[in-house]
């Protein structure tokens, strides 16, 4: 096989042409490869030297994350946890400070797990994926980029380039949380997150809620902002969790049978809403919001 | 097909002919001869395979070698204050925090990550910086104390 390091997102568009697959961190397919899943591709373009694909930029009232931001990055970055703090909670979720150190946004979004942390909170924060190929660049939501577990709709040929996501209103808040067996190296067992909108008088203006391995792709909570308006965050809370657990459609797996899953998508979901809605009345928790409000394994 | 690149490992340069597949852990044990790196799990949930690429912790096992190239990697024999023990190790040793031995040196690479970038850190930081190393024998609490000890001696 072959591997060659790229220096800059042409370089990168080029190798993709040519047949090449990108390789960031390896979090993922280094160890799909060593788990036996699937080799490893026989020519490999490494994308993680390339500094455009690093950078976090407010631009024209969206912010665009780079698709190879680390995970430790986007956890820590000031602007991530004022504006969208639900991705710095996932992210400072995910695998361990080593997975973390290595492992990208894009690779995140890019595998299409059903059971990705960083899904749920760009799903409720509006983001869409820039698409880059030779002489091409596209947006796609999230809803039409994942089309199964682990399928997406872009081409071999394509990069992910960014995560873009509108500004952040005054006066919204988001958070994500997931259900753990253990603090470090786990896999979502279910995941809920949420965004919210407050109005003056402190009710609900809008909100999105999304949901983390109870469907093949995450999956937005269908009729969540509508059912949710006007509502105090208290009244919104009950009806998102009955919403949530209607809507999941899990499965029954080593880490939860389906019945559990659809239970439990309920409690985070509400956990998720009551995180979001505190945090936009001003109120701070911490991020990671499992860790603030001791959520999921206990020590 | 092997492939010339050459890795720094420990501030040292060394040429390396190896496939492009390879991972990081295997190169540095068999490729470069430093074994102080264990595999445990291959499979990027021990941490018995730590290293440090430009002071991070990494997993080498489920890193690829020729992604380190033009990077530093520090591995648990770059971390010896000459003939010295460096002061976690002895720490460990002094606090029983090493019984087998085996998770000892991603350990070891895990808690100088932590401690470079935050010199006092809780015991919950402790935790969640040695958080993706696993330990069978000790039950932690000895290594934590190891730790603890070496931030206040500094």
């Amino acid at each position: 096989m072959s591997l060659t390091i790229a220096n800059s997102i042409d370089d990168v568009l080029t190798a993709l042409a040519a047949g090449a697959r990108p390789i960031a961190g390896g979090t993922d397919l280094v160890v799909g490869a060593r788990q036996g899943k699937s080799p490893l591709p026989d020519s490999l373009v490494a994308i993680d030297r390339v500094a455009a694909l690093s950078e976090i930029e407010s631009v024209d009232s969206q912010v665009r994350i780079g698709a190879g931001v680390t995970h430790s990055r986007l956890m820590s970055d000031p602007l991530i946890i004022e504006s969208y703090t639900g991705l710095a909670d996932a992210a400072a979720l995910i695998g361990s400070p080593s997975t973390r150190n290595v492992g990208t946004i894009g690779g995140n979004v890019m595998n299409g797990s059903p059971a990705m942390d960083t899904g749920a909170p760009l799903v409720t924060l509006g983001a869409v994926v820039e698409l880059r190929s030779v002489g091409n660049t596209r947006q796609v939501a999230l809803s039409d980029l994942w089309t199964g577990p682990g399928r997406t709709s872009a081409n071999p040929d394509e990069l992910c380039v960014y995560i873009v996501i509108p500004q952040a209103p005054t006066s919204s808040g988001s958070a994500y949380v997931r259900l753990e067996y253990r603090r470090a190296m786990e896999i979502a067992v279910v995941g809920a997150a949420a965004s919210v909108v407050l109005a003056e008088d402190g009710t609900i203006a809008s909100g999105r809620v999304a949901m983390t391995s109870v469907a093949p792709t995450i999956a937005e909570l269908v009729g969540a902002s509508e059912a949710m308006t006007g509502m105090t965050p208290a009244e919104a809370v009950t009806v998102i969790a009955s919403m949530a657990s209607d809507q999941a459609v899990p499965i029954s797996d080593s880490r939860g049978s389906d019945r559990y899953r659809r239970h439990t998508i309920g409690v985070m979901a509400a956990r998720a809403l009551d995180a979001a809605t505190r945090r936009a009345t001003g109120e701070t928790i911490g991020v990671p919001v499992n860790r603030s409000l001791g959520i999921g394994a206990a020590r | 097909m092997s492939e010339a690149y050459e890795l720094e490992v420990n501030g040292i340069p060394y040429p390396i002919n190896a496939a492009m597949g390879r991972s990081l852990l295997s190169v540095l044990r068999t490729e470069v001869g430093l074994t102080g790196t264990k595999e445990g799990c291959d499979d990027c949930e021990c941490g018995a395979c730590m290293v440090l690429i430009d002071d991070q912790p990494v997993n080498s096992c489920s890193f690829l070698a020729a992604q380190a190239q033009g990077r530093r990697v520090t591995t648990v024999e770059g971390i010896l204050d000459g003939d010295n023990l460096h002061p976690l190790q002895r720490n460990l040793l002094e606090e029983g925090g090493v019984q087998c031995g085996f998770c000892t040196p991603g350990m070891i690479m895990s808690a100088q990550a932590l401690l470079t970038r935050n010199a006092s850190p809780t015991e919950e930081e402790i935790r969640i910086g040695l958080s993706g190393n696993l330990c069978r024998c000790t039950g932690y609490q000895r290594i934590l104390a190891a730790v603890e000890r070496t931030a206040a001696e500094a």
